[in-house]
């Protein structure tokens, strides 16, 4: 087991480069350094002058890879590549372009993004599965068959509709929660009740339709069948049979995003103003703030790649027949 | 003069694949008889006939002119600088005049209120009139009258057009030919009056729009509805172009990990491995940040705006088919393993065919239903993400028409008070018809594709 | 029942609120604090450094902290400057050659400013300025003393200090040190006597080590700065230039206590996010106590602040008496200022509709729900927003839009008759009016030269007017007709746009900018306006950089421009147009490389002139060349709106002061009150939604009853 974590953290390895290098071609090599600070720079006249020192202030200043005018190590360290690529391993994400840490920035932010996707994976997990049962009880009819209409409908609702109806809705009309905001501590429960109930009610649509396809594939199989031909009545066959059996791919399917909630929800925070990771994506995205893009762009897939192996681990402890190699 | 476009000649490439798949599937009886299955059904058959209506309106947007206008003290003729599409010109009553701000759907006043100088010198805070459009009621006096009438006129004009199209089109080949086994009588009727109703609503809607705004005029006094339905053909490229482009690079290295296995499989799938593992918004979003200060430093020079949004959207496309593509690529690997144990397969490679005819000939046609289902999924995935890269502001140019920037601009709109709720609501109410068709019609292809997956209702 | 409904989710609400007596969406954890200013701000603020900080959204806040020489007057108009921290106005003195005092005007090359400052002023408690036992303990942070630090707050010891005129002269040096990216160092270095060659010597003095170096600052001095005694200081300027005094006025010249700038640049401090860059030290009536930029700012009164008695007018009308509504009232007022940030519009708007913020701009889209034009034209408020007891305070900002004829155009520019008639003719056919009513939603005022309102020498196109656009008719002053810019066309040789030379229709270029939705509306109406009189306009769409480049080469033909006032003096717009400052040619600010010989020679007499009634004379001279040159088509000035609640009071609209929230007010009884009545919670939805769920339960539990005993049986 533990050798087989190893291994699987072994194969990362390349992967997490070859990422770090598709980054760094994207962000250093399609655009200059000089490039980026002309953008950045874009408001008032820009002389070299300014543009040096605003390289240099970010340490943009140094060659890409091999910088001729160190010696020693330092010839790959005073390099553009080490300063800003390599570093991620060691999880040093440096400054930000306007000036502040990035890891005590991102320290911050991942607990405000977990307190809204946390309760909105497992509420919508239970009301997912709930009508999902539902449906697959009543299935093959007219309540099945409308049921996933909706969902069908549910899904065709850009998640902006939703965001920006609900906030209409319930904040300006109703006046029941404040429209957008965040406070420390228990009374940020009134900022998150909205966007959680938002949140849930967007995943309904696809959440619903894919457990209830986890379950019906279940409900084909033999044992259920036997079960049934018991004389066990339907509701028992569902709960204790059909539902049990789904815990396996359900549970793998949770383990795998498990990680990736840490990033937050990219529109959702930036409507409510919820100062977390994902409105600290969006603010980096449109401010062009590239050194946070660089860093989130890395712990996303530091993040995926955690999440793949803890579904391996777990497939492994839920079901036993699945031996790792 | 005509103008192609780069988004135009790819949306024709894509119109012609579509012809030469259809002539493959009607020489084709296995193929055949999958589709068969598509039109056979209800949903099938009205999401098919939506969607094309759709793609109609979006290929009639993507046949460009330059309009010659003649300059009357000088008596030359110039190209004016304006790029019109087909589209703008049949539908040129709903646009050639802007209002000057926000009014409501079949308002004849605008908005808001306005001081306005009286003739005897005096002021007073009303509500203008339209300049335009609300006041001219064509056929009664009054709104409700002339609303019913505009309503039968359209149903009989309507009618008269399809028993046209009915008799000339349909009658041949849908009766000469009954035992063609795509139709049947009873998904005739339905095929027949999907048709004309979307007629129906297209011909009450056009002449409505002559007489009003139907959906209301936005902040310059635009009409919502020639925005709304320009919009048609970026949610459209969006949803196809993306996929189309990628296509190749999926199937072929797809097929080879696949197929050949060995070194080559490692190193396409370290490739789409390391691209899966960035969360696709960063990966979008780092990609077109990146282009958009490449562009900005390197321009080409364009002489218009056209040329340059026109740029933009491609390349929109083709980052959201960089990350769209791998998933795809990852199937087609697991299945042509799979196929490459298959008994005829390995039979051809005893018999000593070489390899790539092994391809064309077994292993593409044998995928190709993977390939479909992906392609109807991804599409009203893609036209969902399109508004919220707008919102992030890395969606399409904000020139460009798209359901994104309506959405965009209705957020400063739904705090005004009163509220404008109209652009917000024809963008929700075009895109959902959009996708939710989308989304029945790739429920309907999955199921006759894969048949394990299909749960037919009793 | 629904009542049992209500209550249950009042108890759930309250459960969740902990707090009965305020409204269920408010912000807010606590109202209890009565004296508090609630705001917002739209984008976070990245530099709080007053070395650096050079954009509205950071004078917000460092203007509250940090104190310059000098301020505007809160309620004078035209802006008028008085001292902050100086004791009184600056003695100006000029110096010939050999720094010798002289009083003849054609003998000076240098000017001598000497400011004193008030004895007695205080800084903020600090952690830089604790000392124990004589020795600065937080200057030599080890890690291990920094592991429970994690903001400013959490050092124990704090103190403070005098200020000192030394710390003004300290602050400057910092301005001409290249590592502090001062934005007005390349300005100063014009001006300031010595700056530039410290400025060198900085750069050539590189030490690792951050303590040397500031060491090094603090014990070198720039030749034109002297500080006399603990109270006073004199500046050097290299020429005369009287405008100086408003740059002493912004805070690029604060205070700054060499101290902090120590304690500050310690290596572990920066990984925690303390820098100067966003904890500010200074003298005014606030300091910032909780600086989370993701979040919120918190601004609360600084107990050492000295206290400045509430401004009073004079008033012209009663004999001259003062006048003043808070007579002999200290400020600041307000305890605590609240800043949320709000980075979406719409929160903004109805958050400040819902009394949650006192205050708010009017953006573009809430106009004209929020504003109306009454029988004078003038603005007020809709009827809806002056029931809630909103006010409005309008100005115009000290700015100009305009689109500007590049001079050094073969065909648009240059000083023959025949381009002059074309470029009259094209001022008259634009109607910046229709500009105004479509673009700027009626925000704006009609420019009949560069200078805005509210700058000395303004004319505002009734009894002083531009000649070359307007005329008088019966003692109306109205636009020339298209029919006299056809007249103009054709003199120009250009008859119905046909170059008569030639014979070919004369097309023009317009250099466009920017990708937004308004670009293309602009662009089309740009076209429709010149096809008034039958010119063909070609736009050229590139980016700011693209467009910057054209500028700087003049390739460009015609382009819209605008110009935002450093300080209000008419010399700050009319220098647009100074030949010296062309910029092709010397890269200054004269876009569009104007230059005409008796304009240049009134603008040099002009710009060292105070205020007086030879200077008008000569300004009115001035316009008179350049409305009848034709180098711009004088577009207009915005004007700026902003909204607040009547409990908030003394607002002032005064564009060129940044430290007015020590003058403004809080009355919380009519705050609360409001508050209350405008939110009240509206729980219907809720019940037809609990009703639904309810019977929808047990519609399902029914049904599922029925259908399994159906299987069983």
């Amino acid at each position: 087991m533990i050798k087989y974590i190893i291994k699987r953290i072994l194969y990362a390895i390349p992967i997490l480069i070859g990422v770090n290098i598709l980054t760094f071609t994207l962000f250093f090599v399609v655009n200059s350094p000089d490039e980026i600070a002309r953008l950045h720079l874009g408001n008032k006249r820009v002389t070299q002058e300014q543009i040096i020192s605003w390289n240099e202030e970010r340490g943009y200043n140094n060659p890409l890879f091999y910088n001729n005018s160190e010696i020693g190590l330092k010839v790959f360290k005073k390099t553009i590549f080490y300063e800003k690529s390599f570093k991620l391993f060691l999880f040093d994400f440096g400054l930000s372009d306007s000036g502040r840490d990035i890891k005590y920035d991102i320290k911050q932010r991942m607990w405000p993004s977990l307190a809204i996707a946390l309760p909105s994976l497992f509420v919508g997990l239970f009301i997912n599965i709930t009508f999902a049962l539902f449906f697959v009880f009543f299935r093959f009819t007219y309540v099945d068959y409308f049921g996933v209409i909706l969902c069908v409908a549910l899904m065709s609702v850009s998640s902006l509709f939703y965001i920006i109806g609900g906030q209409y809705l319930i904040s300006k009309l109703l006046h029941l929660v404040p429209i957008s905001g965040y406070t420390q501590g228990l009374d940020a429960i009134k900022f998150l009740i909205l966007p959680t109930i938002i949140s849930v009610i967007y995943s309904i649509g696809s959440g619903t339709r894919w457990y209830r396809s986890l379950f019906l594939e279940e409900i084909e199989k033999d044992y259920v069948k036997t079960a049934r031909s018991k004389g066990l009545s339907e509701v028992t066959v569902l709960f204790h049979h059909v539902f049990r059996n789904a815990l396996i791919p359900i549970l793998t399917g949770v383990v795998v995003i498990l990680p990736l909630l840490f990033l937050g929800s990219l529109i959702v925070e930036s409507f409510f103003g919820i100062p977390g990771l994902g409105s600290y994506t969006i603010d980096a995205i449109q401010s062009q703030d590239f050194a946070i893009v660089r860093a989130m762009v890395f712990l996303g897939s530091i993040l995926y790649i955690f999440g793949l192996i803890l579904t391996d681990i777990s497939y492994t402890l839920v079901d036993p027949r699945v031996s790792l190699k | 003069m005509f103008v192609y476009l780069l988004t135009d000649i790819f949306f024709y490439l894509i119109i012609i694949s579509l012809l030469i798949y259809i002539l493959y599937v009607r020489r084709t009886p296995d193929m055949l008889r999958t589709w068969s299955y598509v039109f056979k059904n209800k949903t099938g058959i009205i999401s098919i006939v939506v969607l094309s209506f759709f793609m109609l309106i979006a290929f009639f947007d993507s046949i460009h002119v330059k309009k010659k206008i003649l300059n009357n003290d000088t008596n030359q003729f110039i190209y004016s600088n304006d790029i019109q599409s087909l589209l703008d010109i049949i539908l040129l009553p709903t646009y050639e005049n802007f209002e000057k701000s926000y009014s409501s759907p079949f308002s004849s006043k605008l908005y808001s209120k306005e001081t306005i100088k009286l003739k005897d010198g005096s002021e007073k805070r009303i509500y203008p009139g339209l300049a335009y459009k609300g006041n001219h009621n064509k056929y009664s006096k009054n709104i409700s009258a002339n609303l019913v009438i505009t309503a039968i006129l359209s149903l009989v004009k309507s009618f008269i057009i399809f028993l046209f199209f009915y008799l000339i089109i349909f009658y041949r080949t849908l009766y000469e030919r009954k035992n063609n086994i795509f139709y049947n009588f009873k998904n005739n009727n339905i095929l027949c009056i999907t048709f004309y109703i979307l007629l129906f609503i297209f011909l009450l809607l056009y002449d409505l729009s002559t007489q009003y705004y139907v959906l209301g005029t936005d902040k310059v006094g635009v009409d919502v509805l020639y925005k709304s339905i320009k919009s048609i053909r970026t949610g459209i490229l969006i949803g196809t172009l993306t996929t189309i482009v990628m296509l190749p690079f999926a199937i072929f290295l797809g097929i080879f990990a696949g197929f050949i296995g060995g070194i080559v499989d490692d190193i396409i799938q370290y490739i789409y491995t390391t691209l899966n593992s960035i969360p696709s918004v960063l990966l979008i979003a780092s990609a077109i940040l990146i282009l958009q200060v490449h562009m900005a430093n390197n321009p080409l020079n364009f002489e218009n705006i056209y040329e340059r949004a026109d740029l933009r959207l491609f390349f929109l496309c083709m980052i959201l088919g960089l990350t769209s593509w791998t998933g795809l690529c990852r199937l087609l690997r697991g299945e042509s393993m799979k196929l490459r144990e298959v008994e005829f397969v390995q039979a051809s490679q005893t018999f000593g065919l070489n390899k790539f005819s092994i391809i064309i000939r077994h292993i593409i046609p044998n995928i190709m239903h993977i390939v479909i289902i992906t392609v109807v999924l991804d599409f009203s995935a893609l036209v969902l993400a399109e508004a919220v890269l707008s919102y992030v502001n890395i969606g399409v140019d904000p020139t460009t028409y798209s359901w994104g920037n309506m959405i965009n601009d209705a957020r400063l709109e739904m705090s005004r008070e009163p509220v404008v709720w109209w652009s917000l609501f024809s963008a929700f109410l075009f895109m959902f018809i959009l996708v939710l068709f989308a989304n029945l019609f790739a429920d309907v292809v999955r199921d006759a594709f894969d048949p394990r997956a299909s749960k037919k209702y009793e | 029942m629904l009542k049992l409904f209500k209550y249950a989710f009042i108890v759930l609400f309250l459960l969740l609120e902990g707090c009965a007596d305020k409204p269920l969406n408010s912000p807010y954890s606590s109202l209890k604090n009565k004296n508090v200013f609630y705001s917002s701000f739209q984008e976070r603020p990245k530099h709080l450094d007053p070395a650096r900080s050079y954009s509205s959204n950071e004078y917000a806040f460092i203007a509250q902290i940090y104190e310059p020489l000098f301020q505007y007057h809160y309620l004078e108009k035209p802006y008028k400057l008085i001292p902050l921290t100086a004791e009184r106005m600056p003695v100006v003195k000029y110096l010939d050659k050999n720094f010798v005092e002289t009083n003849k005007s054609n003998n000076i090359s240098y000017t001598k400013y000497i400011v004193n400052i008030k004895k007695g002023i205080m800084y903020q408690d600090h952690p830089a300025f604790y000392k124990k036992n004589g020795q600065f303990i937080y200057h030599n942070l080890s890690k291990n003393q920094l592991k429970k630090i994690n903001s400013l707050k959490d050092f124990t010891h704090e103190s403070t200090r005098e200020l000192i005129a030394k710390d003004y002269v300290y602050q400057i040096k910092r301005l001409s040190d290249k590592k502090n990216h001062s934005p007005i160092a390349g300005v100063m270095q014009e001006y300031i006597y010595g700056f530039s060659e410290y400025r060198k010597k900085l750069t050539d003095y590189k030490d690792n080590n951050y303590k040397n170096n500031q060491n090094y600052i603090i014990d070198n001095d720039i030749a034109g700065i002297k500080v006399i005694n603990r109270y006073s200081f004199s500046i050097i300027l290299k020429k005369q230039y009287p405008q100086f005094i408003y740059w002493l006025a912004m805070p690029f010249f604060s205070p700054m206590p060499w101290e902090a700038d120590i304690f500050y640049g310690q290596e572990p401090l920066k990984e925690k996010n303390i820098t100067l860059n966003w904890y500010p030290v200074g003298t005014g009536p606030f300091k910032l106590t909780e600086n989370n930029p993701n979040l919120r700012m918190v601004l609360e009164k600084n107990k050492n602040f000295r206290g400045e008695v509430y401004p009073s007018l004079l008033d012209k009308i009663n004999n001259g008496k003062l006048i003043s509504k808070n007579k002999d009232l200290v400020v600041p007022f307000i305890e605590k200022a609240i800043y949320s940030l709000e980075k979406e519009q719409i929160p903004r708007w109805n958050k400040f509709l819902q009394g949650y913020y006192d205050n708010s701009g009017i953006a573009s889209d809430n106009y004209d729900q929020a504003v109306s034009l009454d029988k004078s034209g003038d603005i007020s408020l809709t009827e809806d927003l002056k029931d809630k007891g909103i006010h409005l305070a309008t100005a115009t900002a000290a700015s100009t839009y305009y689109i500007g004829f590049n001079m050094l155009d073969s065909v648009i520019g240059g000083s023959n008759d025949r381009a002059r008639l074309l470029r009259q003719a094209l001022t008259i056919a634009i109607d910046y009016d229709e500009y105004i009513s479509i673009f700027a939603n009626g925000r704006g005022i009609l420019a009949q030269s560069p200078i805005p309102p509210g700058i000395f020498g303004y004319q505002d196109g009734t009894k002083e007017y531009n000649h070359t656009v307007f005329q008088n008719k019966n003692n109306l002053v109205i636009k020339k007709s298209i029919k006299e810019a056809k007249i103009l066309l054709k003199k120009a040789g250009y008859k119905d746009g046909i170059d008569e030379r030639t014979g070919k229709p004369l097309i023009l270029y317009f250099e466009a900018t920017g990708s937004g939705a308004d670009t293309y509306a602009f662009l089309n109406w740009l076209r429709k306006q010149f096809k008034k009189i039958n010119i063909q306009l070609v736009t050229r769409v590139t980016d700011y950089n693209r467009f910057q480049e054209k500028m700087i080469n003049g390739t460009g033909q015609i382009f819209q421009w605008g110009w935002n006032a450093d300080y209000p003096d008419p010399e700050n717009f009319l220098f647009l147009l100074y030949s010296k400052n062309g910029k092709v040619k010397f890269g200054g600010e004269n876009a569009s490389n104007y230059s005409n010989y008796e304009f240049d020679k009134l603008f040099l007499k002009m710009k060292n002139m105070e205020n007086s009634d030879n200077r008008e004379n000569i300004i009115k001279e001035m316009l008179k060349i350049i409305q009848y040159d034709c180098p711009w088509i004088w577009g207009f000035h915005p004007k700026s709106f902003s909204l607040s609640h009547e409990w908030f009071e003394n607002v002032e609209s005064n564009l060129m002061a940044n430290n007015t929230l020590k003058y403004n007010k809080i009355n919380d009884n009519i705050r609360s009150e409001k508050i209350k009545i405008w939110n009240k919670a509206n729980f219907t939805l809720m019940y037809i939604l609990l009703v639904l769920l309810v019977s929808f339960i047990i519609s399902v539990l029914v049904m599922i009853k029925k259908k399994d005993e159906e299987k069983v049986l």
